[in-house]
């Protein structure tokens, strides 16, 4: 036991440095595939073709690739376009642009959830566009997309870790620095689960309450 | 198309949407234009970057990485759907003592990301000094976690059979390993097949992950092929290659799953059971 809490103490600025970069990162990310997947997500629902198919392309290609093949083109193949980023700006774009294909489905199921019927009795009584939208539609679409897009989050917050491949110090390059200093692995793997557990559970648990609470008055 | 967010245009919504339909079409000509310039001024097109391509000995070394990328994935597939199976069964069980266990071990390894698995499986081994394949490594992580998944979607897919049906079982007298086998599964199994096979999509495209701890996959084999300076380091070529097998690979699951779901939806023999949804963006990424 005092092994186990060693590991923890000796390495702390380790640890310390690599979960705030993991939180960092999935802040920037979280914004940034929430704004692109949001306007994907708009472009799939849109009257105008053009637009419908350029989100529907994107989610394609992207749902299809792997997310450790968007990491090395950003890092090994696009410095050859002689386009210079940064690792950790990579691994935030690696992250958004990856992201936003999903938060795009979840947006475009979210406004498919509402019948037609609705907007069609809110303008019989005379309501504006505005108020369609933002008294009816919009309320009744962010109840189905809100539980939905926290477990996209939570799928990226877990999906992080993969920049630790590309040299990004995060947690889950913790190891590969443990392993230079030789510290027993298993238990540098048991305190980065449990960094992960801590963070990800109040989102698995506000999640759960989102989906039964609001699932009760559809 | 009907969509509770807009009319049917008139004469001048439909003016408005052809000029903005036009406008988006050269914003996203112009985005395709520029990325087209960018390959071509820095050489991209040049045929050196491209001519190892055409050599047998690359091509084998890109059929090599498949065949590694493919088998990780059989194994695992195969491994995970039987642990889904164990712990699916153990959720469903009605004793507390097969399913609290079950529980915590399906929702734990959810939470944990899959890399850190994989690294249980490669660093531990290592430091121990035992020798572990690292295809062990990652089939180990892929099974833990995927598995996991697999027993979600097998319990829900149990679960959306509709209460009349075990009813029904128990009151002509089944036991309950009677239900399970004879009614619920022949009828869930239906409804999860594309959820199945689309979990299977997500697992084939982990195995990418192999290349953080290099094991020689497609991506693995793609930094070999991208970092030959005889070639002119051709990076985004071989990625761009590598990717196209992928999505060829995936795009072909992908159908295949949304046909099976077409067909269960299309043709229904049982109307006791709703199909695991498929488009389900929170299990995919």
């Amino acid at each position: 036991m005092t092994e186990f809490l060693r590991v923890l103490t000796d390495n702390w600025s380790l640890f310390a440095d690599g979960f705030s970069n993991t939180v960092q990162l999935f802040l920037y990310s979280a914004v940034g595939s929430l704004v692109l997947g949001t306007l994907l997500g708009a472009f799939r629902v849109s009257p105008i073709p053009a637009l419908r198919w350029f989100g529907a392309t994107y989610v394609n290609i992207v749902r299809n690739t792997p997310l450790t093949l968007v990491f090395a083109f950003l890092v090994f193949a696009v410095p050859k376009l002689d386009v210079n980023i940064d690792y950790f700006p990579s691994a935030c774009i690696a992250l958004t642009v990856y992201t936003a294909a999903f938060v795009c489905e979840v947006v475009r199921s979210g406004v498919n959830t509402v019948a037609p019927g609705q907007a069609e009795a809110a303008r019989a009584i005379g309501m504006t566009f505005d108020q369609v939208l933002g008294q009816v539609i919009l309320p009744q679409a962010v109840r189905a997309m809100v539980p939905p897009l926290m477990s996209v989050m939570i799928a990226m917050l877990k999906n992080t870790t993969i920049a630790a491949g590309f040299s990004v110090l995060e947690a889950g390059a913790i190891p590969a620095y443990m392993s230079e200093r030789g510290e027993p692995q298993f238990i540098v793997l048991i305190w980065i689960t449990i960094g992960f557990l801590i963070l990800i559970t109040p989102l698995v648990l506000l999640q759960r309450s989102l989906e039964r609470k609001w699932a009760v008055s559809r | 198309m009907s969509s509770a967010l807009y009319d049917l245009p008139g004469p001048r919504g439909r003016r408005r949407n052809a000029l903005i339909g036009v406008l988006a079409t050269v914003a996203i000509l112009g985005l395709l234009a520029f990325v087209v310039y960018r390959f071509w001024e820095t050489g991209q097109f040049e045929a050196r970057r491209w001519e190892q391509f055409k050599f047998k000995a690359v091509q084998r070394e890109l059929l090599e990485g498949l065949w590694f990328t493919l088998k990780a994935a059989g194994i695992a597939a195969v491994l995970a759907l039987l642990f889904g199976a164990v712990f699916a069964a153990g959720r469903l069980s009605d004793r507390t003592l097969l399913r609290a266990p079950s529980t915590t071990v399906v929702e734990l390894f959810r939470a944990i990301p899959l890399l850190i698995l994989i690294f249980f499986g490669y660093y531990v081994p290592l430091q121990y000094g035992w020798s572990i394949d690292k295809m062990w490594a990652l089939i180990i992580g892929l099974t833990l976690y995927n598995g996991s998944v697999l027993a979600e979607i097998f319990r829900a897919g149990i679960n959306a059979v509709a209460k009349g049906q075990s009813e029904a079982a128990y009151a002509i007298g089944m036991r309950k390993n009677q239900v399970l086998r004879l009614i619920l599964l022949p009828q869930a199994f239906r409804a999860m097949l594309p959820a199945i096979v689309s979990q299977l999509v997500v697992l084939l495209k982990d195995t990418a992950l192999g290349f953080i701890i290099t094991y020689p996959e497609l991506l693995t084999v793609g930094k070999t092929i991208g970092g030959r300076l005889a070639f002119g380091l051709p990076y985004v070529p071989s990625y761009l290659v590598i990717a196209a097998i992928y999505i060829t690979l995936c795009g072909m699951l992908s159908v295949l799953a949304w046909w099976l779901q077409r067909r269960m939806t299309r043709l229904p023999k049982s109307k006791a059971v709703e199909p695991v949804p498929l488009t389900d963006a929170t299990r995919q990424i």
